[in-house]
């Protein structure tokens, strides 16, 4: 009994604060040989999406930012680290195509974008077409629709939406005319875009009113002040996109006579207003060889690749070896994968060998995967507006929408 | 609109009208990231009407303003993104620009150089 009281004596002894503080502060992971991060392979679950021959692996992101706590890792995208890790890299910027990689970026978000520029920007199209004289074969209405589907060079930051009760005038309208003859005895004449006229000073076809005509005869628009006043079209007057578009074909005798009305509106309702032409984009791809390639192996996969996305290196003393020269480029076709049908080795088979039917030699040697996050995303606008500019304007849109829930919630 | 209970408002949907997936999946991300969140999903109940109903259950805080923070810091994101953007566009005309005012100048000097040498006429 009383050995066992001596022992918790000595056992016994004052802990001080600064121990306490230790103790409260220790972090498993802040020992010296605990390895910082996650382990390779969820590393690459969590940023990359392997493409196998059959489908993709791990394609949904784990999303929920407690998913690796107990690793220590912070999966969660706040506002913090977005800022720091997202970066914008443009490849190639013209009037109407623009390439960039943006970085770091959500998949949501990069689609709602994608979304946005398709059908939420507004741009300027045809709408109603008044028809004065149509003689040609093309339907009234089959030429409405095609007048609607033209492209045009306006500004649509400049105009202001036509509703029902709205009267037509020069901060909503844009109105063209067509007229067209093809004379008798004159050959089969095509009608381009080119011929469709710019009026700044609003309609020219008046309209019928029911009584006397004693007062102003009305047009079908009101226009206050020429378009052509304005400074900002006073240097580009507003024309189709492409000069060079069929409208119709007149034989001879034919005629038409119209007048086009041109309002602001969204793709959401008719994808004529839509101001790109396409927008898309892909995830970066990733090629890696799992092994060396030298030889005979190595030709085979840099003739095999559709893109080019391999290329042969001389390591000196005749051996080659292959490397990824363009993994850009790749389209994730899976030529590199799949097990073969004996067409290489056509040559091989000819001669006889037994070893030219059937599987490749290397199969399931190349690792091909997406990064998530990094998207190369492609816009190719029609014209009205050159892609930058859109591309700002839908991430404008996006704000918008936000704000606009969030005072509806307070 | 909320459709919540007046006793426990940690739990709640919200019907946005012409909505689609287009700001419910962003706001359905940048919410799930908020470590108050326990459920935050999107449902479109038909395609033909344009509605979407955003779920929101979260560990004690109101519903409502942890969906507000949601929508709030989705707003900061697009302000950074349009930020980095428009930088990157200046900078790669900039780049473009010097890129045509070197070839220019590179021209100009060869042309000087040619017309300098001496050519023996024929």
């Amino acid at each position: 009994m009383e050995s066992v009281v001596e022992e918790e004596e000595e056992v016994r002894r004052i802990v001080t604060d600064e121990e306490k503080l230790e103790a409260k502060n220790f972090n498993v992971f802040d020992l010296p040989d605990v390895p910082k991060g996650l382990p390779p392979h969820l590393e690459l679950q969590r940023t990359r999406v392997v493409c196998e021959v059959g489908a993709p692996l791990h394609a949904t992101g784990t999303i929920y930012s407690g998913a690796y706590i107990s690793s220590g890792v912070d999966n969660s995208v706040n506002l913090e680290n977005f800022s720091e890790n997202f970066k914008v890299d443009v490849i190639s910027l013209t009037k109407t195509d623009m390439v960039f990689d943006m970085i770091g970026i959500p998949p949501g978000i990069a689609n709602a974008f994608r979304r946005i520029l398709l059908a939420e920007l507004p741009s300027m199209a045809i709408e109603k077409v008044f028809v004065v004289n149509n003689t040609s074969i093309i339907q009234d209405e089959v030429l409405a629709h095609r007048l609607g589907l033209i492209p045009l060079v306006a500004d649509p930051r400049l105009f202001e939406y036509l509703s029902e009760n709205d009267q037509p005038n020069e901060r909503n309208t844009i109105v063209f005319k067509l007229h067209v003859k093809c004379p008798k005895g004159d050959p089969r004449r095509k009608v381009l875009s080119s011929e469709l006229k710019w009026l700044p000073n609003g309609s020219e076809l008046l309209k019928e009113s029911a009584g006397g005509s004693t007062t102003n005869p009305k047009t079908h628009t009101s226009f206050s002040r020429s378009q052509d006043s304005f400074p900002e079209f006073a240097d580009n007057p507003i024309m189709p996109s492409f000069e060079d578009i069929l409208i119709a074909k007149l034989g001879p005798g034919q005629e038409i006579e119209l007048e086009a009305h041109a309002v602001k509106g969204i793709g959401k309702i008719h994808a004529k207003w839509s101001p790109v032409a396409t927008a898309w984009y892909r995830m970066f791809p990733e090629v890696i060889l799992l092994k060396e390639f030298e030889g005979k192996h190595a030709e085979e996969l840099v003739k095999v690749c559709p893109k080019k996305v391999f290329d042969i290196e001389e390591m000196g003393q005749g051996r080659k070896r292959a490397t990824v020269a363009r993994p850009r480029d790749c389209s994730l076709c899976r030529e590199c994968l799949r097990e073969g049908d004996g067409a290489i080795e056509g040559e091989a088979k000819s001669k006889g060998k037994a070893e030219a039917k059937g599987k490749r030699e290397w199969v399931d040697q190349v690792a091909l995967r997406r990064v998530k996050n990094h998207f190369i995303f492609t816009i190719e606008s029609t014209g009205s507006q050159p892609p930058d500019v859109l591309f700002t304007e839908a991430v404008k849109i996006l704000e918008d929408k936000c704000e606009s829930v969030i005072s509806e919630l307070s | 609109m909320e459709h919540g209970s007046f006793k426990d408002n940690s739990h709640a949907t919200f019907t946005l009208g012409e909505e689609d997936h287009t700001l419910a999946n962003a706001v359905r991300f940048v919410l799930n990231q908020d470590p108050r969140v326990t459920v935050g999903a999107y449902t479109i109940p038909h395609p033909s009407l344009e509605k979407v109903n955003i779920r929101v259950q979260t560990t004690g805080d109101p519903a409502k303003e942890v969906f507000k923070d949601a929508c709030q810091e989705l707003m900061q994101m697009n302000r950074h993104v349009r930020s980095v953007f428009d930088k990157a566009v200046t900078e790669y005309k900039a780049e473009e620009e010097r890129k045509v005012k070197k070839a220019a100048e590179e021209l100009q000097r060869q042309r000087e150089l040619f017309g300098s040498m001496d050519i023996e006429s024929n």
